[in-house]
């Protein structure tokens, strides 16, 4: 599967809190769209992901 | 032919602006033609927007919005005029972008802050020694009133949190993310487009310091989602946040917030 355009090992039955902390993102200071869709960060752990995904991730940083 | 005057539809033989005011509004000192002040007299032409007023004086709302309609490219008054915007966080950003919009003729604004002006704000919010103490919802109020009174605000003052996120901002076109925490701004960025799929969120994320100007830019990765910053300056790491870089990243999050509602950015 791929995060943000690079392609990321993905094992059977790996959700995707797993592959985003796995791959350095702190999920609470992210916005997390799979194939298109924005995902309710809830789902995190009970969304499978699977060899061809394509996720987006957009990381915040703080200041206003 | 038909012309617009003073924001209403009129129709006139007269051949040059001049002669118009000359034999229709013979006391006024400032005429504005097509949204450009004109000190030499011009043709008058089919079409034509012209305004006579008096130097410091205030137009009234019709005539406030002839001005501004004839300055914009076409459609973009109706557009912005009729569109309603939330500013999340009334700090270095939401300031910012609350003053720029108002200029630029956004009809209606809810803001949303908590916190009241404090000192240490003044070194890049929009703010100014007499708003010290005032909450920023009201100050924000104040400073976009003497920009343009013609311009609905709705005033929230509550911190912005996942159960009253949708009744406050759920009927907006477009919300601009301007809070402080990295947390929140996700809080706000997933709750938004989760709830309410045809609302448009402009994010600021990255604008900390005095780095590289043209570090700072507009992506939109995520549907729905437009995030502008360097996406990597924290205002945590020490680095600080001043008015230039933060200006900057509210012009980005303003201009996202004019290209959305005009259609050219989806």
């Amino acid at each position: 599967m791929r995060i943000n355009g690079v392609e990321v090992g993905v094992r059977d039955g790996d959700v995707l809190s797993d592959v985003l902390s796995s791959n350095g993102y702190s999920t609470d200071r992210t916005a997390v769209e799979l194939n298109g869709s924005i995902v309710p960060k809830r789902d995190y752990p009970t969304t499978v992901v699977r060899d061809g995904d394509s996720v987006e991730v957009v990381s915040f940083v703080g200041g206003g | 032919m038909r012309i617009y005057v003073n924001g209403r539809t009129s129709s006139s033989d007269a051949a040059s602006v001049f002669g118009l005011r000359d034999s229709s509004f013979p006391d006024r000192d400032l005429v504005v033609l097509n949204g450009h002040r004109i000190e030499g007299d011009a043709p008058l032409r089919e079409g034509d927007s012209v305004f006579f007023g008096c130097a410091g004086g205030m137009p009234d709302e019709s005539e406030m919005g002839s001005i501004m309609a004839a300055r914009d490219p076409p459609g973009m008054h109706d557009a912005l005029r009729d569109a309603r915007v939330g500013i999340a966080g009334l700090g270095g950003l939401g300031s910012n972008i609350a003053a720029m919009l108002a200029r630029t003729g956004v009809g209606h604004m809810v803001i949303a802050d908590f916190d009241t002006v404090e000192p240490t704000n003044l070194n890049r919010q929009n703010y100014a020694v007499e708003h010290l103490g005032m909450y920023k919802t009201e100050a924000t109020a104040d400073v976009l009133s003497h920009i343009s009174p013609y311009v609905g605000v709705t005033s929230v003052n509550v911190r912005i949190g996942p159960d009253n996120i949708i009744d406050v901002f759920g009927d907006c076109d477009v919300v601009c993310e301007a809070f402080d925490s990295a947390e929140a701004k996700a809080m706000l960025v997933n709750s938004l487009l989760v709830e309410r799929p045809g609302i448009h969120v402009v994010s600021g994320s990255g604008m900390a310091g005095y780095g590289d100007s043209n570090l700072i830019r507009t992506e939109s990765k995520i549907k729905n989602l437009h995030v502008c910053g360097d996406g990597t300056s924290d205002a945590g790491g020490g680095a600080g946040l001043m008015a230039p870089r933060v200006g900057i990243c509210a012009g980005h999050m303003a201009n996202a917030v004019v290209r959305i509602l005009m259609g050219s950015m989806k």
